[in-house]
C-alpha cells in the first residue's frame, strides 16, 4: 500500500488521475476501520489533510460552501443557524473524538446508507462539488447515491465541497439507535421546511439500499399544506395529515432485517420520526410567524 | 533479558493509618485514567516475534486437510503449527473437563475455533501468512438448541465422552444435569390459590473487558518458558499449560501482567499455550495480542438460557411451591458449565422461603460459541426469571411487589432448596425497604426553559423525542449470589508476608499470586497489612507462580479468601515479631509477658495503649517471613439425584429499584436511576465497594437493554463481533446510581466481610425489566429488550 501525500488540491487531482484506485482519506472514520479489519487493502492511500482548503467553509448569500473535511464539531459550533439539520445530525455522529476528525466528505465518499449526514443533506437540498483534472462539476444530492455504498463519482474525481442551501425555515434530524449515544443508525430521518418555495423535503437513512427522499410523502404534504393555506394561516397541521405523511414516509422505505434491527421496526420508526419532526418544525414555523406578526 | 512493560512491585505509603475501612486510593488508578498503565498488550521484548491464530470460519465441520506450505514459505515467518505439531500426548485442556483442543483435530465445533498458529517477525506478516493457510472443511449440521441437541438422531458434539459427568447425564449433548428435590411440590400445589407460569429467555452477554487477550512468552535457557500473561488465575493456567508443553510446572514460570478487566472471561485459557508453543519452537520471545474482533471469539461468554418456572402462592401472599427447569447453552466446550449448572439450580428459588421445590438445571453441548464464567455465574439468569415471576404473582394477588417479596423474604436460618441453612445475616426484606425508601427522581426532568434537554430522554442526542410517547416506569428486584467456589472445591489461597526494617522504618512486603484484574485487591492487601502490623509502608510484589496459588479472581472471593490469607499470614508474622521482642526486650518491661500486645503506628503497644518499643528496634537485624495457605469452611458436593448438600460458603444480597423513561412509540429506553442497597458485611475499602456496586449495576443494565451476542440459528456463526454492533452502555446510558451500603458482619468471614462484586449484577437486570413492564404493560419474557419487542415489530421467532 503506497501512501500519497499531496500538498495542494492540484497535486491531489493529478495523483488521483494517475492512480484512479487511490482511496482518499481525511478523518479516517470509515477508511481506517476497513483497513484495520483487513476488509480493504487499497493500492494507494491518499492523505488529504495537507490540502487546507478542504477544511474551510464559506457562508454565501444563498448557500454554504462546506469543505469536504470540515469536522462535524465545527459544523455543530459554527453552522447551527445556517445548516440546523446538518448540525443536529453532526451531534449524533459517533464520539467527540471522531466528530473532531470526521467530515461530510467521508460520509459522501463511503455513501453508506447509515451515514448520518445524508438525511440532513437530502432534506436541506445540497450539491456535491467534485473535481478531476478534467474539470469540476456539481452533482445534485438526489443523484449522488447510486447504490449500496456507491456514488456518482468518476474514478478520477475527488469530493471538494458540498454546497448546502442556507435554511429558510426550521429543520430537524432524528436518528434511532439502541444506545443513547455513540451508535450507528438503525434508521434516521431528516426533515426541512422551505417556506420560500412553500415546499418540504425529507431524507431517510438506513432504511433502503441508499439514502433516499420520501418523494410521495413530500408531494402529499406540499399539496395538503397548500390546499389548507397552512403556510399563510399558520394553523396546526391536522393529525390526519401528519399521519398520512408519516405513513407515506414509512412506505418509501425499502429496509432489510439485520443485526441492528428488523425491517418492520425500521419502517415503523421512520414513520414515528417523520410525524414528530413534522410537528417540531411546524410548531417552530408557527412560532416564527407569530413573532414576526407581533413585531409588525 | 529485558521485558518492557512487565509488572514491577508497588510500594504504597499512607498519610493516614491506611488500614481497613478507609478509602485508600488505588496505586494503579491514576496510571489507568491517564493512559500510562502498562497492560499485557503493551509488553515488548527485544527480538520478539508476533503470534497469530487461524480460526475456523464455520461452526461445525470435519477438517479434510490443512495446507500450511504457502504460509511457511512467506518471508518473515518462523513457524506454522497445527495439531500434528503438538509435542506431547496431552492435546486438550479445560477448567474441569479437558475437552478443548489446543488446536483443532479433525473437526471444528464452533465458529472461531483455533486451527493453526503462526509466528512471524511482524504482526501483519503473521496475519497474512495465517490467511494463506488452506483449510478444507466438510461442513456438518449444527446443533444449536435443546431440541437439536437432544433429538434422537442428534449429532454428538463430543463423541466417546468419559468425563465424570458422562455417567449421569440423560444425553451425551448434556454437559451436566443437577436436579434439586425438596418437600412435596404436588401436595404444596394443592394449597396454592394462584399459580403463575413463565418461560424466559436470557441472551448471550459478553464480558467486554477493556484489554483484549494478550501475553508474551519468553523461552528460557533451562528449556522452560516464562509467560507474562493477563489472566484471572495463574496456577489454574499453569496446571493446564505445562502438560501440553511437556514441561514440569517449575519450568513454566508465570507472571501476571497488566490486566484490563476480566469479569469471568479470563478463567479459561486463550492464547497462553499458543504463545508458549511458538516460543519454544522458535527459541524467540513471542507476543500475541488479539484485536477486538478476535477477542469476541477468544473467550467464553455468559450462558444464554431458557428458563421455565411455575410458582404458587396462597391468597394471603405466601409462596407455596416452585418448579423450574433451566436450560443453559454451554456451546461447544464445557468450560465452567458444570459449576454454572450448580449455581443456577441451587440459587433458582432466589432469596425467598419456599419449602417445596422441584428444580432441574442442565447445560448443553452445542455448536454455539463456548460459554462459561461471567460475573454472576448462573445466578444472573435465574434471578431474571424468578423476579419476573414475583411481579406476576404480586399482580395476580393484587399486592404491592415489594411487600409481596418482603413477606416471603429469606432470613438468617432459612433453608436453601439444597437443605443448607443460611448461617449469616440475610437482610433481604431490609434491602428492599431501603431501595423503596429512596427519594424518587423528579418527573419530566427533560423540561427546561430552552425546550427539551434530549440528554434526559430516551434516544439522547439522537433527538428522537421531546417528550412524545414517553412513559415512566418503576421496578424492583432482589437477588442472592454465593461467594467463593462451591460444591466441595478446595478453595484456598496462599499469602507470603515479610516484615523487616528498611532505612530505619518497619516495612511489610506482601506476595501473593492473586490476579489484580481491576478489582482493587492490591489496595486491600496493603490495608490489611497496615491494620494487622501497624506499619505505613507496604510493598505488593508482582503476582507470579513463585508463591502458592491464590485461587481465582472470581466468585466474589478474592477479598474473602486471599484477603483472609494475607490477614492470617500477618497474624503469624505478628506473633513471630512479638516473640523476637520478648526475647530481646522482655527483661526490661513486665508487660511483654503479661499484656495483650499489638503493633500500631510502627510500635509495639499494650492493649492499654502503653508503648513498649519501636518496631525498628525489635526487627533490627531480623527478617520475619511467612508463607501460609488459608481456607474458608469446607463445602460439600450436591447429591446428584436430590441436590441436597451444604454446597455454599457465603451469600451476597443486593436489591435494586429501577426508574426508567420509555419512548413507547419507538421502543427506546432511558434508565433514569438505578438505586441499589447491598449488604457488604464490612466495607474494607468503601470507595472500592461503591465502584463494584456501580460497575455491577451498569453491567446488569447492559444486558437488560442492549448487550447481546447474536448467533445465527441456522449457521451458529456470530453476527456482531465488534463494538460497532455489540453495544455496551456509554455514560449517557448510565443512570444515577444511589447506593445504600449495609454492614452486617458474617461471623465466619475475615473482618465479617462479604464478597460483593457479583450481587449487584443480578438484580439490576430484572429491576430494569420490571420498570419497562411497568411503563408499557408488556410481558417481556426475554432480555435484552430490543425496540422491536416494545413496538411489536419483531421478526417471527420461526
Amino acid at each position: 500500500m503506497d501512501f500519497l501525500r499531496p500538498a495542494s488540491w492540484e497535486e491531489a487531482l493529478a495523483a488521483k488521475a494517475e492512480h484512479p484506485t487511490a482511496v482518499p482519506i481525511a478523518g479516517g472514520t470509515d477508511v481506517m476501520v476497513e483497513i484495520n479489519f483487513d476488509h480493504r487493502r487499497p493500492e494507494y492511500l491518499m492523505d488529504l489533510n495537507r490540502v487546507g482548503d478542504l477544511s474551510e467553509w464559506e457562508v454565501g448569500e444563498e448557500s454554504v460552501r462546506l469543505g469536504a473535511s470540515v469536522p462535524y464539531t465545527k459544523i455543530m459550533e459554527n453552522l447551527r443557524a445556517e445548516l440546523p439539520g446538518l448540525a443536529l445530525a453532526s451531534h449524533t455522529v459517533a464520539s467527540p473524538q471522531i466528530r473532531n476528525r470526521g467530515g461530510v466528505g467521508g460520509n459522501l465518499g463511503t455513501a453508506s446508507p447509515a451515514g448520518d449526514a445524508h438525511p440532513a443533506l437530502l432534506a436541506a437540498g445540497a450539491e456535491v462539488e467534485v473535481e478531476s483534472v478534467r474539470g469540476s462539476r456539481r452533482i445534485p444530492i438526489d443523484e449522488f447515491y447510486t447504490g449500496v455504498k456507491r456514488n456518482a463519482l468518476a474514478a478520477d474525481e475527488l469530493i471538494r465541497s458540498v454546497h448546502v442551501k442556507k435554511a429558510d425555515g426550521p429543520q430537524q434530524f432524528s436518528k434511532v439507535g439502541t444506545r443513547n449515544a455513540m451508535v450507528i443508525a438503525v434508521c434516521a430521518f431528516g426533515f426541512a421546511l422551505h417556506p420560500e418555495t412553500r415546499t418540504v423535503r425529507t431524507g431517510i437513512g438506513s432504511a433502503a439500499p441508499t439514502p433516499i427522499r420520501a418523494k410521495a410523502a413530500e408531494e402529499f404534504l406540499n399539496a395538503a399544506l397548500e390546499e389548507g393555506g397552512f403556510w399563510d394561516n399558520g394553523k396546526i397541521v391536522t393529525p390526519s395529515v401528519a399521519k398520512q405523511f408519516a405513513d407515506l414516509c414509512s412506505a418509501a422505505c425499502n429496509p432489510i432485517d439485520d443485526v441492528r434491527g428488523t425491517a418492520s421496526y425500521r419502517r415503523h420508526a421512520v414513520g414515528v420520526m417523520a410525524r414528530r419532526t413534522l410537528t417540531w418544525t411546524w410548531e417552530s414555523y408557527r412560532g416564527t410567524r407569530r413573532t414576526t406578526e407581533g413585531a409588525a | 533479558m529485558p521485558t518492557n512493560g512487565a509488572p514491577t512491585k508497588i510500594t504504597q505509603g499512607s498519610r493516614t493509618k491506611g488500614g481497613i475501612g478507609e478509602s485508600t486510593l488505588r496505586p494503579d488508578g491514576t496510571l489507568k485514567v491517564t493512559g500510562e498503565f502498562a497492560y499485557s498488550s503493551d509488553m515488548w521484548h527485544e527480538d520478539m516475534l508476533w503470534g497469530q491464530i487461524l480460526r475456523s470460519t464455520v461452526a461445525h465441520a470435519e477438517i479434510v486437510s490443512i495446507d500450511t506450505g504457502e504460509a511457511l514459505a512467506t518471508p518473515g515467518v518462523y513457524a506454522v503449527l497445527t495439531y500434528d505439531d503438538l509435542p506431547t500426548e496431552v492435546k486438550n485442556y479445560g477448567l474441569e473437563i479437558q475437552d478443548t483442543p489446543v488446536l483443532a483435530h479433525g473437526k471444528v465445533r464452533h465458529h472461531g475455533e483455533p486451527v493453526a498458529i503462526v509466528a512471524a517477525d511482524h504482526p501483519e506478516t503473521a496475519r497474512r501468512a495465517a490467511a494463506k493457510i488452506k483449510v478444507d472443511y466438510r461442513e456438518l449440521p449444527v446443533v444449536t438448541d435443546e431440541a437439536s441437541a437432544t433429538a434422537p438422531d442428534a449429532i454428538l458434539v463430543h463423541e466417546g465422552r468419559d468425563d465424570h459427568h458422562a455417567g449421569h447425564v440423560p444425553h451425551p449433548n448434556i454437559v451436566h444435569r443437577q436436579p434439586i428435590i425438596r418437600g412435596d411440590v404436588d401436595a404444596a400445589r394443592q394449597r396454592a390459590d394462584v399459580i403463575v407460569e413463565g418461560e424466559y429467555t436470557f441472551g448471550m452477554q459478553d464480558q467486554a473487558f477493556l484489554g483484549p487477550e494478550s501475553g508474551l512468552a519468553v523461552p528460557e535457557e533451562d528449556g522452560g518458558v516464562h509467560l507474562y500473561i493477563a489472566t484471572q488465575w495463574l496456577h489454574s493456567d499453569l496446571r493446564q499449560i505445562a502438560p501440553v508443553l511437556g514441561l514440569p510446572e517449575d519450568k513454566v514460570r508465570m507472571t501476571l501482567s497488566g490486566v484490563g478487566g476480566a469479569f469471568g472471561g479470563r478463567e479459561d485459557l486463550s492464547m497462553q499455550i499458543h504463545a508458549c508453543l511458538l516460543a519454544l519452537r522458535t527459541g524467540k520471545p513471542v507476543k500475541i495480542v488479539y484485536n477486538r474482533f478476535e477477542s469476541f471469539f477468544g473467550h467464553v461468554h455468559r450462558h444464554p438460557a431458557k428458563l421455565y418456572y411455575e410458582h404458587g402462592a396462597t391468597r394471603d401472599g405466601k409462596l407455596t411451591h416452585m418448579k423450574c427447569r433451566i436450560v443453559l447453552d454451554g456451546g461447544a466446550y464445557a468450560s465452567a458449565s458444570p459449576a454454572v449448572v450448580g449455581n443456577a439450580s441451587s440459587l433458582s428459588v432466589g432469596p425467598y422461603v419456599i419449602d417445596d421445590v422441584d428444580i432441574e438445571a442442565v447445560a448443553l453441548y452445542t455448536n454455539n460459541p463456548p460459554c462459561g464464567a461471567m460475573r454472576g455465574f448462573g445466578a444472573v439468569q435465574a434471578c431474571f426469571a424468578y423476579e419476573a415471576q414475583m411481579d406476576k404473582l404480586a399482580q395476580q394477588l393484587g399486592m404491592d411487589p415489594v411487600e409481596f417479596r418482603q413477606l416471603n423474604a429469606m432470613e438468617q436460618g432459612t433453608l436453601l432448596p439444597t437443605g443448607q441453612p443460611v448461617d449469616s445475616p440475610a437482610p433481604v426484606a431490609e434491602l428492599l425497604r431501603r431501595v423503596k425508601a429512596m427519594p424518587m427522581p423528579p418527573e419530566r426532568q427533560w423540561e427546561s426553559s430552552e425546550g427539551a434537554d434530549v440528554r434526559q430522554l430516551p434516544g439522547g442526542l439522537s433527538n428522537t423525542t421531546h417528550g412524545e410517547g414517553v412513559v415512566r416506569g418503576v421496578g424492583y428486584a432482589v437477588g442472592i449470589k454465593n461467594v467463593g467456589f462451591s460444591e466441595g472445591f478446595d478453595d484456598y489461597s496462599t499469602a507470603k508476608v515479610r516484615m523487616e526494617v528498611v532505612g530505619g522504618e518497619p516495612v511489610v512486603t506482601v506476595h501473593t499470586a492473586m490476579a489484580e484484574v481491576g478489582q482493587g485487591g492490591v489496595t486491600v492487601h496493603a490495608q490489611i497489612a497496615r491494620t494487622e502490623l501497624g506499619v505505613t509502608q507496604v510493598t505488593i510484589n508482582p503476582a507470579d507462580t513463585q508463591v502458592g496459588s491464590a485461587g481465582s479472581t472470581s466468585a466474589s472471593r478474592q477479598t474473602y479468601v486471599t484477603g483472609g490469607a494475607v490477614k492470617n499470614a500477618c497474624e503469624i508474622v505478628r506473633e513471630k515479631v512479638l516473640e523476637i521482642g520478648r526475647r530481646k526486650f522482655g527483661a526490661y518491661h513486665p508487660a511483654w509477658a503479661t499484656a495483650e500486645l499489638l503493633l500500631e503506628g510502627g510500635k509495639v503497644v499494650t492493649d492499654g495503649g502503653e508503648v513498649l518499643r519501636d518496631l525498628a528496634d525489635v526487627l533490627e537485624g531480623e527478617t520475619v517471613e511467612v508463607e501460609e495457605e488459608w481456607r474458608h469452611r469446607p463445602t460439600e458436593a450436591f447429591d446428584l439425584r436430590t441436590g441436597q448438600g451444604n454446597g455454599h460458603v457465603q451469600y451476597s444480597f443486593a436489591a435494586h429499584r429501577a426508574v426508567v423513561e420509555v419512548d413507547t412509540e419507538l421502543g427506546l429506553v432511558k434508565v433514569i436511576e438505578l438505586g441499589c442497597a447491598q449488604d457488604v458485611g464490612k466495607a474494607l475499602n468503601p470507595l472500592s465497594v461503591l465502584g463494584q456496586i456501580q460497575g455491577g449495576t451498569t453491567q446488569g443494565l447492559g444486558v437488560a437493554v442492549m448487550e447481546e451476542i447474536v448467533v445465527d440459528p441456522k449457521t451458529a456463526k456470530v453476527k456482531n463481533p465488534s463494538f460497532t454492533d455489540y453495544l455496551i452502555p456509554t455514560i449517557l446510558d448510565t443512570p444515577t446510581i444511589p447506593v445504600d451500603v449495609l454492614e452486617l458482619a458474617d461471623e465466619h468471614a475475615p473482618y465479617g466481610l462479604r464478597g460483593i462484586g457479583e450481587a449487584p449484577t443480578l438484580s439490576s437486570t430484572p429491576a430494569v425489566l420490571a420498570a419497562i413492564r411497568n411503563a408499557t404493560g408488556l410481558e417481556l419474557n426475554r432480555t435484552p429488550v430490543r425496540p422491536e419487542h416494545l413496538t411489536g415489530t419483531s421478526l417471527s421467532e420461526a
